[in-house]
């Protein structure tokens, strides 16, 4: 029997070849019955010209020997067992398939391990987080920066990302997010917009046309007292935190508190209320703040905002119900920018101005913003339509955020343009 | 003399609404809930010395099976002037509604077999999570502020169910479930967040009533 393994082998020692990869390679697993089996095996392992590797190594007939099988090695070694009626299966059928696996599994895994180090998109985040992130973002891109408009009631900083590739005070568009604190898919996707905005500079078409020609800036929790609020809190609170004189309640509306039609209709002027309209218009500093900056600015072509939930596109005006001088191009542009959105999931966005669509509501944004020259301004409220509300699970984040960009990039796109 | 309304702007939407909330305490339960897929249609009649009259198109997806879908017919009246009487509202439904008997049955058999009664709170919690045991609770909640919502609507509300606040079991001698709930409905044209509490006696086969405190 040794003579028999010595012949059919030596045939071997030129095949066997410095190999790089395991390609081809089998590892079979042995079952020895008694100890003139495992004698066998013993030779076996001794031929090193076959460069077998044993795993496990023939010791025991109650043991199973384990042993690599260099490619060219496996149908002579395999018939040697078989000739000899030593039981075998095959417990790896090609082991460079195995490694290949396993090197996409760790790569994978670091990804992860990377993207999990850094910022989840995917889920809800506390004002901390959400402020380390734009400073991430601001480190990591050349043409993002974080900008201080102002401050809040409670002296949180009011930060704004700064998207610009150069030029001096390009025209621009506005996006905010989270003036109702409560509306938390609304701070979410702005920061998923923001990531998505900074890393497709450069590889996606429109994106780097459109920071080519425009900036972008984004303010992605214009609301910061309210939404530590719901954090620490109340999770419904939807005003600012300031003290109102000769009240027990606090806040205002930041939605009601602008100076469009301030103090009409669709506004309480009761401090309790959650739809109050606050002292005067401008009171509230998170609103001030962003109106003196986009004064001061004096060149942006875009005002665009994002509430939940109702699933709705919306234009001017709210505090009253008559049409503004551009209905026709907004409502087909909004069209248009539902149309998109509706293309990734099927999610439906109803269009038309605030007084039809939702109710008369006085001193809102965007009524103010187009009433000051910036005839693209839009309101969004996102998913859901009432199912989950205002507490949408954070697995819709992304889908929200996605479709939400189409749609904001349909109208960045005419903006442009 | 039906002035045809677009189904986007509020009028409709909050009809609709109304009809979605009242069709939900009638044929909702804890292994089933309807929600809005579509407004298709809505026209709306004045009468004079009788209120607002909304007829409505709707079409409705099973909440647990977005592929369910039922179409509904509805009348809703607002009634002129009275505050204390609510809309009256006629439904028709086309389509079959899946079968839930054995998720009821088995719903019924678990809290029956619960030595403590349940109680739970924030649900949804902030972050929208609802563990799998508590959904038919939140379902039964959804009943609840459907009779909530039918009792308390007029053309200047659009009342949905933010959050269950806090639910408590409580076991009685006969053979219903009760649950007694704090619910915090939101009030989309006030943006009001407004808590109510209410009482749900539910049964497998004799279904569905609501004690409002």
């Amino acid at each position: 029997a040794n003579m028999k393994l010595i012949l059919i082998f030596s045939a071997l020692i030129g095949a066997s070849l410095c190999l790089e990869t395991f390609v081809g390679h089998q590892v079979l697993r042995i079952k020895t019955k008694n100890e003139e089996e495992v004698k066998q095996l013993q030779l076996l392992e001794s031929l090193e010209h076959l460069q077998l590797d044993f795993w496990i190594n023939p010791s025991a007939p109650a043991l199973p020997v384990d042993v690599r099988i260099p490619a060219a090695s496996v149908q002579s070694v395999k018939a040697f067992l078989e000739s000899q009626g030593i039981q075998y299966s095959i417990l790896i059928e090609d082991l460079q398939d195995v490694l290949d696996k396993e090197r996409q599994d760790m790569i994978e895994s670091a990804q992860r391990q990377r993207s999990s180090s850094s910022f989840d998109f995917g889920s809800y985040h506390t004002l901390e987080d959400i402020n380390a992130e734009l400073d991430h973002l601001a480190s990591e891109y050349s043409f993002v920066e974080k900008i201080q408009i102002g401050e809040s009631y409670e002296k949180r900083p009011l930060y704004v990302l700064k998207f610009s590739t150069g030029g001096s005070n390009r025209p621009a568009i506005w996006l905010d997010a989270g003036i109702h604190s409560r509306e938390w898919v609304t701070q979410a996707s702005a920061l998923w917009i923001a990531n998505k905005i900074a890393s497709d500079y450069g590889t996606d078409e429109f994106v780097t046309s459109l920071l080519d020609k425009m900036d972008l800036f984004l303010l992605p929790v214009a609301n910061p007292d309210g939404f530590v609020y719901t954090h620490t809190s109340n999770r419904m609170w939807r005003k600012t935190r300031s003290k109102i004189p000769g009240s027990v309640c606090v806040g205002v509306d930041p939605n009601r508190n602008w100076d469009a039609g301030f103090g009409g209709p669709g506004a309480s002027n009761w401090p309790c209320s959650d739809s109050y309209h606050g002292p005067s218009a401008n009171s509230e500093v998170e609103v001030k703040s962003v109106v003196d900056f986009i004064k001061n600015h004096g060149n942006f072509k875009a005002f665009l905002t994002l509430h939940s939930y109702s699933q709705l596109l919306m234009y001017p005006y709210g505090y009253k119900c008559t049409r503004p001088d551009d209905y026709a191009e907004l409502e087909s542009l909004g069209r248009a920018a539902a149309s998109s959105i509706r293309s990734l999931y099927g999610t439906t966005f109803q269009v038309g101005t605030i007084c039809n669509t939702i109710y008369q509501a006085s001193g809102g944004s965007i009524d103010w913003s187009y009433d000051n020259g910036i005839k693209y301004s839009f309101a969004f409220e996102l998913r859901d339509t009432g199912r989950y509300g205002f507490l949408l699970p954070a697995n819709q984040i992304l889908p929200a955020a996605k479709e939400t960009w189409l749609g904001l990039k349909k109208i960045m796109e005419h903006v442009k343009n | 003399r039906a002035m045809e309304l677009p189904p986007g702007h509020f009028p409709a939407a909050r009809a609709a609404a109304l009809a979605v909330g009242y069709l939900r305490y009638l044929r909702g339960g804890p292994g089933c809930a309807l929600q809005l897929r579509e407004l298709r249609r809505a026209r709306r009649q004045d009468i004079d010395d009788v209120g607002h009259k909304y007829y409505l198109e709707l079409e409705l997806e099973d909440v647990l099976d977005k592929d369910r879908t039922v179409s509904c017919t509805a009348e809703v009246l607002y009634h002129l002037g009275s505050k204390s009487s609510a809309p009256d509202v006629q439904l028709t439904v086309q389509g079959e509604l899946r079968s839930t008997e054995e998720a009821d049955k088995e719903f019924y058999n678990r809290i029956r077999s619960l030595e403590k009664e349940l109680v739970a709170e924030n649900i949804p919690d902030s972050h929208g999570n609802v563990p799998p045991e508590l959904e038919p609770i939140h379902l039964l909640a959804w009943v609840a502020s459907g009779y909530l919502i039918w009792q308390n609507s007029t053309e200047n509300t659009n009342f949905h169910l933010a959050q269950v606040k806090h639910v408590k079991q409580v076991k009685r001698n006969d053979e219903d479930l009760q649950f007694d709930f704090v619910v915090l409905l939101h009030e989309m044209v006030s943006q009001e967040l407004l808590p109510w509490e209410v009482t749900l006696l539910w049964h497998p086969q004799r279904g569905t009533r609501v004690a409002q405190s």
